[in-house]
């Protein structure tokens, strides 16, 4: 069975740039000159799933998400 | 009711009528044939008719998703809702042949397989809209039914989500986002949703009646047929003109070197296209693809042609900032970006000395905002400032070494904030 892979994507609408996701996972996620989340890399390495994934919970706006890449 | 063999199609039944009325219409094209989805499914597909409302998507491809998402009966929402300031030719196409967007739109509901349209314009087009429905409704020309909905006079209008928003009654003419969604699987009342240009849907109806092959007979292999333009600055007023794709702009406008000479620089697809250098502009093969190559895309045909003698800077800068109070103001890279970029583009027009950074600062701001909002506007506003860094280098320079231009008489069309309209 091959393993799934995912992408984190920001709703930037729900965002309001609380920075929480960049603090949690600074591997992927820096702050812009305003402090709105930049993602870096497509698709989010093994070894940071469980991390990425905790840390689309902590977002106090729900406004990062964990996406298949596998799936459309 | 011949196929028209030349390079004008959605234009010609016109003879020179303002409206082309429904017994004019019948006349030159007759009606839509009876045919069944799948063959216009294929047809569509097979004429390699692309979205002319500026994102150049494969209309078969996007009818075919529609079709296939199954979870509900699907809407088509005929896009007319033109909120680009330099743009006019969808609210021309539906004033002088209404009757050819309303067949598209029938075509396309027989396609994904339902019944509903609905016909998203803004304030001008409606009557004439009314008008024709009426004329349609007394000769029962159609089976599916027609609702018209009135879109905010807004540059972000017409874009998809905005317009589903629009038809749904919430947040009008403000974008949403989609996400891994589409307003192709759930859009106007949650159904898949087919927002389609007007001037696309014309087309449309032009394939059903004659075919791919005949759709292809002009234009080149990956930009096939024509494609209606709103033209600026050839002559006295803005003009709506039908161009094959494949010519040059240089020959399909009648501008010879003489004119050319006249013509500063060349601004493709709209306030989110992209400016080009006079020469590249004209001779160029009149495609997307040309147009991608060189940085700047055909959008929904809007094509100004800036004169010698205006500040190509002091232009810029009008225009960024209309774009910027245009936003939604929902996304945080946006709001902030774009009114950085618009100060930005201000200091080089009129105060150049203040523009920390330099020039090189423009395309680094417009790397903070691309790829970042919930629709492309960003992305837009950014290929404008990019591209005009670059075709108005030189001029940039002068500002830098000899301070900014006298101020001359405004070009380009912007219109005022909402704010102090409804003042």
């Amino acid at each position: 069975m091959s393993r799934a892979r995912y992408k984190l994507v920001v709703d930037p609408i729900a965002c309001d740039g609380a920075g929480v996701c960049a603090e949690l996972l600074p591997e992927m996620i820096t702050l812009d000159p305003w402090g709105f989340p930049i993602i870096h890399g497509d698709e989010v390495p093994d070894g940071l799933l469980e991390l990425a994934r905790r840390t689309t919970v902590s977002c106090p706006r729900l406004a990062l998400t964990l996406v298949r890449l596998d799936k459309r | 009711m011949t196929a028209p063999t030349g390079p004008t199609r959605l234009l010609d039944a016109s003879g020179g009528a303002d409206v082309v009325g429904l017994d004019a219409h019948l006349a030159r094209w007759g009606a839509l044939p009876d045919v069944s989805p799948k063959v216009l499914l294929d047809a569509v597909d097979r004429s390699g008719l692309r979205g002319h409302g500026g994102a150049w998507f494969p209309v078969g491809t996007k009818w075919r998703a529609v079709a296939g998402s199954g979870r509900s009966k699907p809407v088509v929402v005929a896009n007319g809702a033109e909120g680009e300031p330099a743009s006019g030719k969808d609210r021309y196409l539906l004033h002088h042949s209404p009757h050819l967007v309303l067949d598209g739109a029938a075509a396309a509901a027989r396609a994904i397989g339902t019944d509903r349209v609905i016909v998203h314009v803004t304030a001008g087009p409606v009557a004439g809209v009314h008008a024709a429905l009426a004329e349609r409704a007394r000769r029962r020309v159609d089976t599916c039914s027609f609702e018209v909905v009135v879109a905010p006079d807004r540059f972000l209008s017409g874009q998809e989500s905005a317009a589903v928003a629009t038809v749904n009654g919430r947040n009008p003419g403000i974008p949403t986002f989609v996400g891994i969604r589409s307003v192709r699987d759930q859009g106007v009342a949650g159904r898949p949703t087919l927002v389609q240009n007007v001037e696309t849907l014309a087309h449309a109806a032009l394939i059903a009646r004659y075919g791919p092959e005949w759709f292809r007979s002009v234009g080149t292999a990956d930009s096939p047929g024509t494609a209606l333009l709103t033209v600026t600055g050839r002559w006295e007023a803005p003009r709506i003109v039908e161009v094959p794709y494949g010519t040059t702009l240089g020959k399909a406008l009648g501008i010879d070197a003489g004119a050319a000479a006249g013509i500063q620089a060349v601004l493709l697809g709209g306030y989110g296209g992209g400016w080009l250098p006079t020469s590249t502009a004209l001779t160029m093969p009149f495609t997307e693809e040309s147009a991608r190559g060189h940085g700047s895309s055909l959008g929904a045909g809007v094509v100004v042609l800036l004169p010698t003698g205006v500040c190509p800077l002091a232009e810029a800068a009008r225009v960024v900032r209309y774009l910027e109070g245009e936003g939604a103001g929902q996304c945080g890279p946006c709001v902030n970006g774009l009114d950085v970029l618009a100060t930005s583009m201000e200091h080089l027009a009129y105060r150049p000395r203040s523009l920390r950074g330099g020039v090189a600062a423009l395309p680094t701001l417009c790397g903070l905002v691309e790829g970042r909002g919930a629709c492309h506007h960003p992305d837009g506003v950014a290929r404008f400032v990019r591209t005009a860094v670059d075709a108005f280098g030189d001029h940039a320079a002068l500002h830098l070494s000899r301070g900014p231009c006298q101020t001359t008489r405004p070009f380009l069309s912007v219109p005022a904030p909402a704010a102090s309209v409804a003042r």
